[in-house]
């Protein structure tokens, strides 16, 4: 190899015949034989071998993106240390975090002596293998990572509640801030006028943390607010009785499960024995939000993934009889059925024949769903309270039965209308199911109100205190740092 | 100013061979005088060639659109690249100043309405040149509407009479440029350079108020004057910086508009004349046949001097439009709405603007009619060649010489003589300097008309002689002695004597 010329070695690097890093060692395996020769002052080894991996990254199939996202890159200025990338459903379509190249990713209470303890083993043979449960999606990584104290916190994305979904199965805070309070730069959107940065922590005021570092005006991205955003401290809420809870009765959606239901009114009463005003509200549109979603985000969908030809960067198909059809091939390797699905969906209702039927009505859908908030809370109301999820989490081989499409029509129910408005909403983690899995209430406030929204959630993910997850890995891995600590002590 | 010119057009050629480019009669027909030629006087049935343009100029800027790569000419391929104009998903589009600025600089030069709020929307559509696999344009509310455009034509071949047109605006919007894609057919092969992907264009669009190519020639020509004067684009055909796409029908007068075509692929205003004109033969051969027109997009073979349908054009295409969901909408201020606490740099004031238009074409043409006493035709040629008004000014202020005489020096002899050797104004060899001196020599009766002509001709060699240095040793001094001239005279008798 070392023998060839430049452009053979290129070549041979492209098909990866040789890795840079090998390539790199056989140069300077050879420099130190040949150290007689005197011909170098300088064996920059360190150097060189760091370079070769720069290369090989560059050399890796698949898209690495060459810039960090504005999120990203306020976190790294303020010191932070990133510890790496989550797993997701692709192009954050899906609420089950199953639909992913990388595989599903497993709820952290699946192996939780609460759940373990509660489920019914089948047969004696069976494995927990099978029992795991979904995290819920699109951004379930994020959420087991946070669950399963690998770390401090995580971004997400929330469209229709990728971020509120997840947290509830996985036991977490999960928030989803107002549109335009977080920059989108570096988000790789799916629906641009509903898309937030989720973000994911243990507790309220860890996610106010987080916030308070991400929040802000940016220049890279239009659609962020002007204002100056100021990062606030929580206050610790003592006394609610000024505070004004709205139920919104739609939101006892059909499949909403017993259980929750009994813990929503237990919740409700929590506020009002505490002195706070808690009525019956109405969003009565909250009905068409689902398929009025599927409209909008479906043909946002369609435009967005237009750019991914192949030819600039990411997968490129070897099909190459005219443009034509390298774009067709690209497009149906590299994207799964459920994006390619909502791609053909969106450009049927971009169609000049469908678009005022279709696109322009759910845009009206949107303005009415949107107004049933503004309405609420110009009649008093602070903040609204509703249920996360249907149920907990599910087994995955439940939930597979059911195709993506249907799967995200019933999961996103409880969670979409906010993105509709544009409103920010939390999910605080508030109690345990008869399985012994988590779930998780929903709070939904005004635009920008952020402060208020997370100081009436910190107070009451204070009444709850929802119970730590109880995970054999992370007590055998408490157990062997606390030994090795001891050891090192007495060096 | 009439609409449209009227005229009508007559099959002045022979049925035969029918090449492909019908050498009939041109403007003449068509101009503003709308004599109709009656159906039965000279036997043959009169059409109404109907031509709109939509016209689309770069906007002169330091960067693109919507993103901070440069905006440069003639660059190493894929040398000015952001990871938006590559279209890196996660990027978002920022809308540029400047390019705001230059497209209502540019409305209200052609008599616009300014929208004070206009929106953004994509347009979808497939091509290796667009990395987005959509265009960001103006589809539902552009920034500017409701405009016009006066220009001028000569009537007949010489300069003597001109009549002014109007076409009408029907809009001007903003949007972004593609990459350039180059077929490699030895290869199979498409080379993509996206240096122009994000450039900003205004789109122009002109009502089909015009009938025939000169008409056509002459509008893109004063809108070209008009953006280079504005500075809001450069505006050379020949770099890209201006494009012309016309679309041409016939009809039968009283008839509802026929059939159009879309005509591209056309570089420079000289070809525009001669595609609109090829185009509206095509149209009246093919109808007078029996035939129809497609509704379809012809390509102008330069060499060929015809249109051709262009191949890559499959049926109707559905571009799907859709609301830019990342830009909200364009909000421009004019004095009275202006809020009081905005900073002034943080928006765009139409009345801020138009306060600072420079003069236009038409303004300044005037205006050398009134401060010269020179005919408007002059004030034409002196606007068309670039720096040719600098140069007449100068000569007039360096000379005695009435300006009027001083024009037809300019115009019939400098002019001429740099258009053979292709050269600009600049590179003129005879500074305005030089010419003043030649043209006092004149005035002053030292030299005769004949001898300037001499004198300029030596001048245009460049050798750095005066014009007096040639007089004098060309020996072409006029003769004021009448003692001398006595002498020449008796010679020349005495020498006829002779024979």
């Amino acid at each position: 190899m070392l023998r060839a010329s430049v452009r053979e070695v290129s070549a041979a690097l492209k098909e990866g015949h040789v890795t840079p890093t090998e390539l790199c060692q056989q140069c300077l395996s050879l420099i130190k034989s040949t150290k007689f020769l005197n011909a170098y002052v300088t064996v920059a080894e360190e150097t060189a071998l760091k370079q070769a991996e720069e290369s090989e990254k560059r050399h890796r199939r698949g898209y690495i993106s060459p810039y960090n996202a504005t999120v990203v890159q306020k976190l790294l200025d303020q010191g932070a240390v990133l510890l790496g990338k989550t797993n997701l459903d692709e192009f954050a379509m899906g609420s089950g975090s199953t639909d992913g190249i990388f595989g599903p990713v497993r709820n952290p209470w699946s192996y939780s002596r609460q759940y373990k303890g509660k489920s019914v083993p089948k047969s004696h043979s069976e494995d927990e293998e099978s029992n795991w449960v979904i995290t819920g999606g699109s951004s379930g990584g994020s959420a087991a990572a946070v669950s399963s104290f690998t770390c401090f916190a995580a971004l997400g994305s929330d469209t229709g509640g990728s971020t509120r979904n997840p947290a509830a199965h996985c036991g977490v805070v999960g928030l989803k801030p107002t549109y335009g309070l977080i920059s989108r730069h570096g988000l790789i959107p799916l629906v641009n006028s509903m898309d937030v940065p989720g973000i994911l922590t243990r507790c309220v005021d860890d996610a106010a943390i987080v916030l308070g570092s991400l929040a802000g005006h940016d220049p890279k991205d239009s659609t962020t607010i002007q204002d100056n955003f100021k990062p606030f401290e929580l206050p610790n809420l003592t006394d609610v009785s000024k505070l004004s809870i709205g139920i919104p009765k739609e939101y006892h959606a059909p499949g909403l499960s017993s259980e929750i239901l009994a813990l929503w009114s237990k919740a409700a009463d929590l506020f009002k024995n505490a002195g706070a005003k808690v009525i019956e509200v109405s969003l009565p549109h909250t009905c068409y939000s689902i398929v009025c979603y599927h409209v909008l985000c479906t043909a946002e969908v369609a435009s967005n993934m237009a750019r991914f030809d192949g030819l600039e960067y990411g997968h490129r198909s070897d099909m190459n009889k005219s443009t034509e059809s390298l774009y067709a091939a690209t497009r149906r390797e590299g994207f799964n059925d459920v994006v390619r699905g909502r791609i053909l969906s969106g450009n049927f209702f971009l169609l000049k024949q469908n678009y005022e039927n279709y696109f322009i009505k759910a845009q009206k859908v949107r303005r009415l769903i949107a107004n049933d908030f503004v309405k609420v809370f110009r009649s008093g109301v602070d903040i609204l309270l509703t249920p996360t999820t249907l149920s907990d989490a599910v087994p995955y081989m439940e939930f597979i039965k059911e195709d993506n499409r249907t799967r995200s029509a019933q999961d996103d129910i409880l969670t979409q209308a906010a993105n509709m408005a544009g409103l920010p909403a939390i999910n605080v983690p508030t109690a345990l199911s008869k399985r012994g899995l988590p779930v998780g209430l929903q709070f939904i406030g005004r635009s920008f109100q952020e402060k208020q929204l997370l100081t009436v959630a910190k107070w009451f993910e204070k009444q709850v205190k929802f119970p730590m997850i109880q995970l054999e890995e992370v007590k055998r891995h408490d157990r062997n740092v606390f030994q090795y600590q001891k050891s090192a002590s007495f060096s | 100013a009439a609409r449209g010119c009227g005229g009508l057009w007559r099959r002045a050629w022979q049925r035969g061979a029918g090449g492909p480019a019908p050498r009939g009669q041109r403007a003449v027909a068509c101009n503003a005088r709308g004599g109709a030629v009656p159906a039965g006087k000279s036997g043959l049935a009169p059409w109404v060639p109907v031509v709109g343009l939509e016209i689309h100029a770069q906007i002169s800027s330091n960067s693109k659109l919507f993103s901070g790569s440069q905006v440069q000419f003639a660059a190493p391929p894929n040398s000015l690249v952001s990871f938006f104009d590559a279209s890196l998903p996660g990027t978002l589009p920022v809308l540029n100043r400047r390019c705001v600025e230059a497209a209502v600089m540019t409305g209200l030069a052609l008599n616009c309405i300014i929208n004070k709020k206009s929106l953004f929307d994509r347009k979808h559509y497939f091509y290796a040149d667009l990395p987005a696999g959509y265009q960001i344009t103006q589809q539902r509310v552009p920034i500017a509407v409701n405009g016009s455009l006066s220009y001028s034509l000569c009537i007949d071949n010489k300069m003597s009479q001109m009549v002014t047109k109007t076409v009408r605006i029907k809009q001007i919007q903003l949007e972004q440029d593609s990459g350039k894609s180059l077929h490699d057919d030895t290869r199979s092969q498409t080379l993509v350079d996206l240096n122009r992907a994000g450039v900003g264009l205004m789109e122009v669009v002109m009502e089909p108020d015009m009938c025939c190519g000169e008409e056509a020639a002459a509008a893109v020509r004063e809108l070209q004057l008009v953006l280079q004067t504005l500075g809001s684009s450069q505006a050379v055909m020949a770099e890209g910086q201006l494009r012309v796409d016309a679309n041409v029908s016939v009809h039968r007068p009283g008839e509802p508009y026929g059939v159009r075509t879309e005509v591209k692929n056309i570089n420079s205003i000289r070809f525009l004349a001669k595609a609109v004109d090829y185009e509206i033969q095509r149209q009246i051969e093919e109808l007078e046949n029996g035939g129809i027109i497609l509704n379809e997009t012809r390509a102008f073979d330069s060499k060929l001097g015809c249109t051709v349908p262009m191949r890559d054009k499959e049926g109707k295409q559905d571009y799907r439009f859709m609301p830019e969901p990342n830009l909200p909408p364009l909000i421009l201020y004019d004095a009275k709405s202006l809020p009081a606490n905005m900073n002034h740099q943080q928006v765009v004031n139409i009345d801020w603007i138009h306060e600072r238009l420079p003069d236009l074409p038409s303004v300044k043409r005037a205006k050398l009619v009134e401060q010269y006493g020179i005919l408007p035709e002059h004030s034409f040629a002196l606007l068309n060649e670039d720096g040719l008004t600098e140069f007449f000014e100068n000569v007039v202020k360096q000379t005695q010489m009435k300006p009027k005489k001083v024009v037809g020096w300019i115009l019939n002899y400098l002019l001429s003589y740099l258009k053979q050797h292709s050269l600009t104004v600049k590179e003129s060899p005879v500074s305005s300097f030089l010419l003043a001196d030649l043209l006092n020599l004149l005035e002053k009766k030292e030299i005769s008309s004949t001898a300037a002509k001499q004198v300029l001709a030596e001048l245009w060699k460049g050798e750095g002689k005066t014009p007096l240095e040639i007089v004098r040793e060309k020996k072409l001094e006029l003769i004021q002695d009448e003692k001398e001239l006595e002498q020449i005279c008796q010679a020349v008798i005495d020498g006829q004597e002779n024979e």
